[in-house]
């Protein structure tokens, strides 16, 4: 009992803590790679404590509501996670986070708010199918959706689902909004469509979104590391490496058009995923 | 003690909204020129957003006209508190040289208060990033999250 209570507090407090940490390193590692030196690596938790101070605007009730609901549902998705609960479960409660965020968005009438609204379930549309065959890949492995299974497991997974792994890369970049995959919003869309899903969030609620959006890394990042569960120095290189590979391609790409992204995602996701499972029922 | 962090992430975290009120463009460009390697104002946590509901500091350029200042004042209003306005340049401090046109208004404190003033044609950029730091001591000054508008 007491351990899952600590299970609890740690999910709840390594999200904000880790997620806030990842994305200084990502602006560190951003404007390292565009020859600048850039923000100290606690900016985004500033930048949190400030939005939190400011005063408080929503365009309507709906909008406080959902920004509330996305933070609950990816932060009790994320302690799922450290309980090491069922996959399926954790992947639909994040699901359901991600659609409150669209929601809110939805509620306003603000046509970037709308645009990127749209985008965003293009993005949900393109990316969760992948990530359901990633968990399928994992349960014909392991024999079993739950993550406490993988702990008896000594072969790394990544050995056996490379494929996998790559499909749930496009996952991870399109879930921690990175070009060519940032349609919806990004940190630097400001021309296109200002800010697009968030344009409408300000305040403590664009805080709440930021930190809903921490939990979701997090949890990205540790879907990462069920690939190399078996022991912790290999799991930290993969996590670092990935994350690595996600900033790169974020700075070396253009952002694309949501045609390109579905048909993209789609094809190359979809196939990797039936030949990697085909290669696991063959073999 | 929580108010203290939150006036500290005030500082560290300004977020500025630019708009051009019918400038020449010689003041956008230097404003621009603070966000490139040179300058990297990102390293004091500075982002260029273009939302007014994420904003902190509004930097004004160019002359205010009759078409423009209900642009100007809806982008104002539409920025939540606590927030600052730094007017920049001739034209937006005093209309500069088109101060006598039929349809100038004149400076943008005009219509809109403004915090801090900063001067040149162009301004430099390393004027423009001084009165922005300027501008974020007010914040610690500041009573209840506003700003009194002293000029």
């Amino acid at each position: 009992m007491t351990e899952t209570a600590v299970y609890i507090l740690i999910g709840l407090i390594a999200g904000p803590l880790l997620g806030g940490s990842v994305s200084g390193l990502d602006r560190i590692l951003t404007a390292r790679l565009q020859s600048r030196i850039g923000p100290p690596l606690w900016q985004p938790f500033y930048d949190v404590v400030k939005l939190w101070g400011k005063e408080k605007t929503v365009v309507n009730v709906w909008q406080a509501f959902c920004a509330y609901c996305y933070v609950a549902a990816t932060s009790i998705a994320l302690v799922l996670f450290f309980l090491k609960s069922d996959l399926l479960l954790i992947l639909f409660t994040q699901a359901v986070g991600a659609v409150f965020l669209v929601v809110g968005a939805l509620s306003s009438t603000s046509p970037f708010s709308q645009v990127g609204a749209h985008r965003e379930l293009l993005q949900i549309l393109s990316y969760e199918p992948l990530l359901i065959f990633v968990a399928i890949g994992i349960y014909l492995e392991t024999g079993s959706f739950k993550i406490a299974g993988l702990d008896t497991w000594n072969e790394p997974l990544l050995m056996k689902l490379p494929f996998l792994f790559v499909v749930l890369g496009y996952a991870l970049t399109i879930k921690l909004r990175k070009s060519p995959f940032d349609l919806s919003t990004s940190h630097h869309a400001h021309q296109e469509l200002v800010k697009g899903l968030l344009t409408d969030y300000s305040g403590p609620f664009l805080a709440l979104t930021e930190i809903g959006h921490w939990y979701e890394m997090v949890l990205m990042l540790g879907f990462c590391s069920l690939f190399w569960a078996s022991n912790w120095f290999g799991m930290m290189i993969l996590i670092l490496a990935t994350y690595f590979l996600e900033v790169l391609i974020d700075n070396v790409s253009a952002r694309m058009n949501w045609r390109w992204m579905l048909g993209y995602v789609w094809a190359m996701g979809l196939t990797l995923s039936l030949v990697n499972i085909i290669w696991l029922y063959v073999g | 003690m929580f108010k203290k962090l939150i006036q500290k992430a005030r500082i560290k975290s300004p977020w500025l909204l630019h708009y051009d009120c019918g400038s020449c463009n010689g003041c956008d460009i230097e404003i621009l020129a603070c966000l490139t390697p040179v300058y990297d104002i990102e390293r004091f946590g500075i982002i260029n957003v273009g939302n007014p509901m994420h904003a902190d500091i509004l930097l004004v350029t160019g002359t205010v006209n009759y078409r423009n200042r209900e642009v100007l004042l809806n982008l104002y209003d539409q920025m939540p508190d606590p927030k600052l306005v730094v007017a920049i340049g001739s034209c937006a401090l005093s209309g500069g040289i088109f101060r006598e046109a039929y349809n100038v208004i004149g400076g943008v404190d005009k219509v809109i208060p403004v915090d801090v003033y900063v001067t040149g044609c162009p301004a430099k950029p390393e004027a423009i990033i001084d009165g922005v730091t300027l501008g974020l001591n007010l914040f610690t000054r500041s009573k209840k999250g506003k700003i009194a508008h002293a000029r």
